[in-house]
């Protein structure tokens, strides 16, 4: 197929491309700007990053792990194009420079797009910001500083790109033997996955981008969701709001901000913000993961899943989506179209428990929401990720807590009880054991915290 | 003057536009090839056939190599000749190169190497440091062992005895830019390397050996590495070779570069240690007898891993004087990876087992830890003649007392350690930890000839200047720092300098760049070449001039005789003129050093490069979770060259050093698979992960060894400073119960969980 798209300012046409050509590969091999680095080829270093700007503003993106065909419409920029075009560099170069944040620099070009898309858009949480970007050499320091030093420089002109007004109806040429076709409409994607039921939907491709590069898989007839407005977006349905699945978690972080901040937390050290810009809500819960934050968070939500096959609709709840590992309540050819959360006042603590802060799989993830009213326990739903084959509640630990004066006392009963809810697996995150002590560590803590006592090593000033 | 000046890198402009060139980015003629590798799926067995059908049958497969189309020597060792590049008729782990793909595309190389199927009957693999001890599996004929005194006899008499045992994990060098080498066919049988490497002589060495020509057919040429670390000093071997030999084969540009998983299956790690103790000391912390047993797993080939043990022997006191001390150390063979340098050459290891001692004994007495590493620290001052280390080195350099109370006072550690006494008792859920723990680290290469180290310097006509070395650059900084010696020698600005890769073409026989010795060996070396150029435009200046050489002056860019100032440029054009060559290599070789690795005597050291950290932390009693709050550095590079650019190996080195023991975790399967093969399972501290306040600063002193200008070295040293986040750890379990915690490396947070357990006894 082909895609038109503006890179570095100049509108450009990759004519003829395999739908499964990754951005970094195209830049690299066919138009010779090596500035961009593989690191990776998975999304978890950020040497490939670019900044890509269409109608909702400009993200950080990697480009390993983004296809081409997701490009249609929008504005790409490279390290290539950071400095402006007379060569006058952009001030988180100059500030990278004078802070000595380079040092082998084969990071760094991520690093610059990063820095040089944060600043575009005000963005000043450096740590958050650059949490997808890894360096071995200069243990961050001199980068941090750098992005602080250049937060107040005004926004060179060249960076506010504006993506093509590109008709999304007709992208480009008709398909050729890929089998590709591009619906764009949630009407038409109804229609083509009823007819490529073996096809793959590609929203974020955060995880479908690995199956390409690692993987080696062939995708079969793929359709491409960013090509999709309506499944995108969060929308106010009376007595609960509707997340397009489509909608990215980049988007939902604010909206959970509003509404449940503990979710809007655990979002912030979801991925990174390559990877949040990219993944989708739908995506994270239809591939079924066990270890997805979002499915466990949204579940203690009490939310539900809206699931269309052609003309078809249904509604189920989420957590009875996941039948098994690797198993989920979908029919082929059947697609997550939204989410729904109910309106409800905020009784969500989610602890998400890795090796390392930011941008790392969980081996734990518990959401727990724990409603009570004058002092006894009215609602329970602690719903943890990493503990099974699936995102599962802990019904025993629920039944212990519903009813119970909220003690100390009930806490370590419901912990007890955990012990019935799971039976986890060792693997390279974590042990069995690990896994279940704090699973219901997590238990404890809520209570902690609901006591007043300090419980998060992250909010500790030094 | 340019040196000591805080200046950028040479390629900070490139690095952040993009331009700054790496292997991968050489642009190749048309028709370059592709290179990958298909690899072992076995831990141990005998290999009896491949099925390489589908492989050549694959979209883009030109031709498939396996070991007996291999034209010459097939091993890529940088030691004992014991890694064939291709398996032949046995494989040793998962993840050994069997068959070598050539496409038209670096995707179609890989894709297709996943196609090969391998018939291999398994034997029975070791992984375990127990299986390889009861198979006495391991690498030279039994352990080393380095004694003082009498450690057995005096911990009989020793007035408190205790012992213990650590693990130490491994580590995974992550470098960003992957092993990386592309070959270009010259003609008459030569070949042009540029290889991603720290030691381009050996990328020669093993290419001449691979094709069967002398090392005069083979240049190798290395501008820049995307980070090092130890990584790249003998792992690109295998990589160059290959593309070498498909080269020849096919007489096109051959290019091979490792996919992230590819490049941590295949390739060697930090060597994992156990360290078993058993130590004897006083009732005030004075430890009188040690004796401590390395255990290190070196994986299937030995590659480095006895200097790498050796180093880790040498480093089992760290600054501590101990009497009666023995130091037992044997190198295991397993079926792993074969693990190879990393940053610290098994120092790390030593002395991380050292402090470990002191930690433990400090537990066991209820002292502040830093009170028992002061009473055992060698001796310093005028009144206290210096002390030998267990191995025979006088510790005539010992700077830490000075340097540590400076620290101190700085970061306000007595109050510090105070007030996280006083919050931890205020707090249940999470509990503050504070250590101070000091480095004390030998530069120069153990293996005595590797001391020297070659330049070339041209200086044109026009005045410009012409700057070769054989050190590499892998972001250290090296080519600036030495780049300010060459500008301060004939006294012009850094731009009158220009810095070129390293090739074996202009400076043969050169030493990997490692074991910190890049600025030490080559700027002398470059000192030196520089100097004789300049006293020859010198002399031929004094001679137009009939004055005295003595009287000429090279600064600011001037050429100044008594009677008249030439620029540099003209001073350069006279010299021609006056047929007076205006090139010249140095050589220089570090003086004073000699070292018996079996007896474990002599002076291996030309010095000691010294530094201290105070990390605070905090954990989570819950779920273990922990973070750096603030860390304070004070680290001696002596007169630094480059302040900026030493300062960045510190608080790099330090934040590299803290993730190896906390968060950076191995984890092999019970077939030998590595399960963290990616950045997804394998962390590497990001962003956050740096302390919150990180306060870096470099000690006010010079070199007492004449290095250039009075600098030290600085690349390894620093990482060793991540032990204080450990040890900070460790004091913060510690609050949690009355028992030693017992923390083993690295302290993930389950392992922080496991410890609080152990700490509270239950």
């Amino acid at each position: 197929m082909d895609v038109t798209f503006l890179l570095n300012g100049s509108q450009v046409t990759a004519k003829d491309v395999a739908p499964t050509t990754t951005l970094l590969d195209w830049l690299r091999e066919d138009q010779a700007l090596t500035g961009t680095k593989e690191g990776c080829n998975e999304g978890d270093c950020g040497a490939c990053s670019v900044m890509i700007t269409d109608d909702s503003g400009a993200h950080a993106l990697n480009a390993c792990i983004l296809f081409l065909p997701q490009l249609h419409g929008k504005a790409v920029r490279t390290v290539e194009g950071i400095a402006a075009p007379d060569g006058t560099l952009h001030p988180v170069q100059e500030e990278m420079i004078t802070h000595h944040g380079a040092q082998c620099g084969f990071c760094t070009p991520g690093f610059i797009t990063t820095m040089a898309t944060a600043h575009t858009n005000g963005a000043t949480d450096h740590e958050t910001q650059l949490a997808g970007n890894l360096c071995r050499c200069t243990g961050y320091a001199p980068i941090l500083k750098a992005a602080k030093a250049a937060s107040e420089a005004p926004v060179p002109a060249h960076m506010h790109d504006t993506p093509l007004l590109l008709d999304q109806n007709t992208p480009g040429e008709k398909p050729k033997a890929s089998g590709a076709e591009p619906p764009t409409t949630i009407d038409a994607l109804a229609c083509w996955y009823l007819d490529h039921p073996a096809g793959t939907l590609i929203a974020g491709a955060t995880d479908v981008g690995l199956w390409v590069t690692k993987g080696f898989r062939d995708l079969g007839p793929v359709a491409f969701l960013n090509r999709i407005p309506d499944l995108r977006g969060i929308s106010d349905g009376g007595d609960h709001w509707r997340i397009g699945a489509m909608t990215t978690l980049t988007d939902l972080l604010p909206f959970m901000a509003t509404h449940h901040p503990s979710f809007a937390e655990m979002i912030r050290r979801y991925g990174s913000t390559q990877v949040r810009n990219a993944a989708t809500i739908g995506g994270n819960i239809a591939n079924g993961s066990p270890i997805g934050d979002g499915s466990p968070a949204l579940i203690a939500l009490g939310a539900s899943l809206h699931l269309r096959r052609g003309d078809a609709r249904r509604e189920i709840a989420l957590e009875d989506f996941f039948v098994a590992y690797g198993q989920q309540d979908r029919q082929p050819g059947e697609f997550v179209e939204a989410i729904s959360v109910p309106k409800q006042d905020d009784h969500l603590s989610c602890y998400k428990l890795s090796k390392r802060f930011d941008q790392d799989i969980s081996a734990v993830c518990g959401c727990l929401w724990i409603k009570l009213d004058a002092g006894h326990v009215s609602e329970a739903r602690l719903a943890y990720g990493g503990m099974a084959g699936t995102p599962q509640r802990a019904k025993n630990a629920e039944a212990a807590l519903l009813g119970a004066a909220w003690t100390r006392e009930s806490v370590e009963a419901a912990m007890a009880a955990m012990t019935k809810d799971f039976t986890p697996l060792s693997d390279m995150r974590a042990s069995a054991a690990y896994r279940m002590q704090t699973a219901q560590n997590m238990l404890l803590r809520r209570y902690m915290e609901d006591s007043g006592q300090q419980a998060s090593v992250l909010e500790v000033a030094p | 003057m340019s040196v000591a000046k805080p200046l950028p890198h040479d390629a900070a402009r490139l690095h952040v536009t993009g331009q700054a060139r790496y292997v991968d980015d050489i642009p190749t003629a048309a028709g370059a090839l592709h290179l990958a590798f298909g690899c072992s799926k076995v831990a141990h067995g005998t290999l009896q056939s491949l099925d390489l059908a589908a492989v050549r049958a694959a979209p883009g497969v030109v031709d498939v190599l396996t070991a007996a189309d291999l034209p010459f020597a097939n091993d890529v060792s940088p030691s004992a000749h014991d890694e064939p590049l291709l398996a032949t008729d046995s494989v040793h782990y998962v993840g050994q190169p069997l068959f070598c793909v050539i496409a038209t595309s670096h995707l179609a190389a890989r894709r297709a190497a996943g196609l090969g199927t391998a018939k291999i009957e398994p034997l029975p693999p070791i992984f375990d440091v127990e299986t390889a001890l009861a198979q006495n599996s391991r690498f030279e004929d039994g352990p080393r062992i380095y004694e003082r005194g009498q450690a057995n006899t005096a911990l009989e008499t020793a007035p408190i005895r205790l012992s213990g045992q650590m693990e130490i994990g491994g580590q995974e060098h992550f470098y960003l830019e992957s092993q990386a080498a592309l070959a270009v066919p010259g003609e008459d049988g030569d070949v042009l390397v540029h290889s991603s490497t720290q030691h381009p002589t050996e990328i020669q060495h093993k290419v001449a050996e691979a094709l069967g020509v002398p090392m005069h057919a083979v240049r190798v040429e290395t501008r820049r590495m995307g980070g090092g670390f130890g990584g790249k000093e003998s792992q690109g071997n295998a990589l160059a070779v290959a593309c070498a030999i498909a080269a020849m084969r096919t007489g096109r540009p051959c290019k091979m570069r490792y996919d992230r998983d590819d490049d941590m299956v295949i390739t060697g790690k930090r060597h994992d240690f156990r360290i078993t103790y058993d130590v004897g000391f006083d009732a005030t912390g004075v430890i009188t007898a040690l004796d401590v047993r390395h255990d290190t797993r070196c994986g299937w080939a030995q590659d480095l891993s006895l200097p790498v043990a050796d180093r880790a022997m040498l480093h089992a006191d760290n600054a501590y004087f101990i009497p009666n001390m023995r130091v037992e150390s044997h190198r295991l063979k397993t079926n792993m990876q074969s693990a190879t340098a990393f940053r610290g050459f098994g120092g790390p290891q030593g002395m991380l087992g050292m402090e470990r001692i002191v930690d433990h004994v400090a537990g066991h007495l209820g002292l502040d830890p830093m009170a028992v590493r002061e009473r055992n620290f060698y001796a310093t001052g005028a009144a206290a003649p210096p002390q030998s280390t267990h191995y025979g080195q006088e510790v005539d350099d010992f700077i830490l007392p000075g340097l540590i109370a400076q620290l101190k006072d700085s970061a306000d550690y007595d109050a510090r350690r105070a007030q996280v006494d006083a919050w931890n008792a205020e707090h249940d859920v999470l509990k503050k930890g504070i250590a101070l723990t000091p480095v004390k680290f030998g530069i120069s290469f153990t293996l005595t000839h590797l001391n020297q180290a070659g330049a070339l310097v041209h200086v044109y006509q026009d005045g410009s200047i012409h700057l070769n070395h054989g050190g590499t650059e892998m972001g250290q900084g090296l080519f600036q720092k030495v780049a300010q010696v060459a500008a301060d020698r004939f006294g012009v600005p850094m731009a009158a300098v220009k810095i070129t890769a390293t090739d074996t073409a202009k400076v043969p026989n050169t030493s990997a760049t490692a074991a910190s010795s890049g600025s030490d060996l080559n700027g002398m070396a470059v000192r030196i070449a520089c100097d004789k150029i300049r006293n020859r435009m010198a002399a031929h200046l004094a001679e137009l001039h009939q004055c005295n050489v003595a009287q000429i002056r090279f600064e600011d860019g001037y050429v100044i005789t008594p009677a008249q100032s030439y620029t540099f440029a003209e001073a350069a054009n006279l010299t021609y003129v006056g047929r007076v060559g205006l090139s010249a290599t140095g050589f220089y070789k570090t003086p004073d050093i000699r070292w018996d690795r079996i007896k474990g005597e002599g002076r291996p050291f030309f010095y000691f490069a010294y530094g201290a950290a105070i990390s605070e932390v905090v954990i989570d009693t819950l779920t273990g979770e922990n973070r750096i709050l603030r860390t304070d550095i004070l680290h001696d590079a002596g007169a630094s060259l480059n302040p900026a650019l030493d300062k960045g190996q510190v608080e790099g080195g330090f934040v590299q050093g803290a993730g190896w023991l906390t968060m950076e975790e191995l984890v092999w399967d019970d077939a030998g698979r590595l399960r963290t093969h990616a950045p997804s399972t394998y962390k590497i501290p990001a962003a956050s992960d740096a302390p919150d306040i990180f306060n870096v600063a470099l000690w006010d002193g010079e070199n007492r060894a004449d290095t250039i200008y009075k600098s030290k070295a600085v690349g390894e040293p620093p990482f060793m400073l991540g032990m204080s986040a450990f040890f900070a750890l460790s004091h913060a379990v510690s609050a949690c119960g009355p028992d030693y915690p017992d923390l083993q490396a690295p302290a993930t947070p389950e392992e922080v969980l496991a410890s609080i357990a152990r700490a509270k006894g239950v």
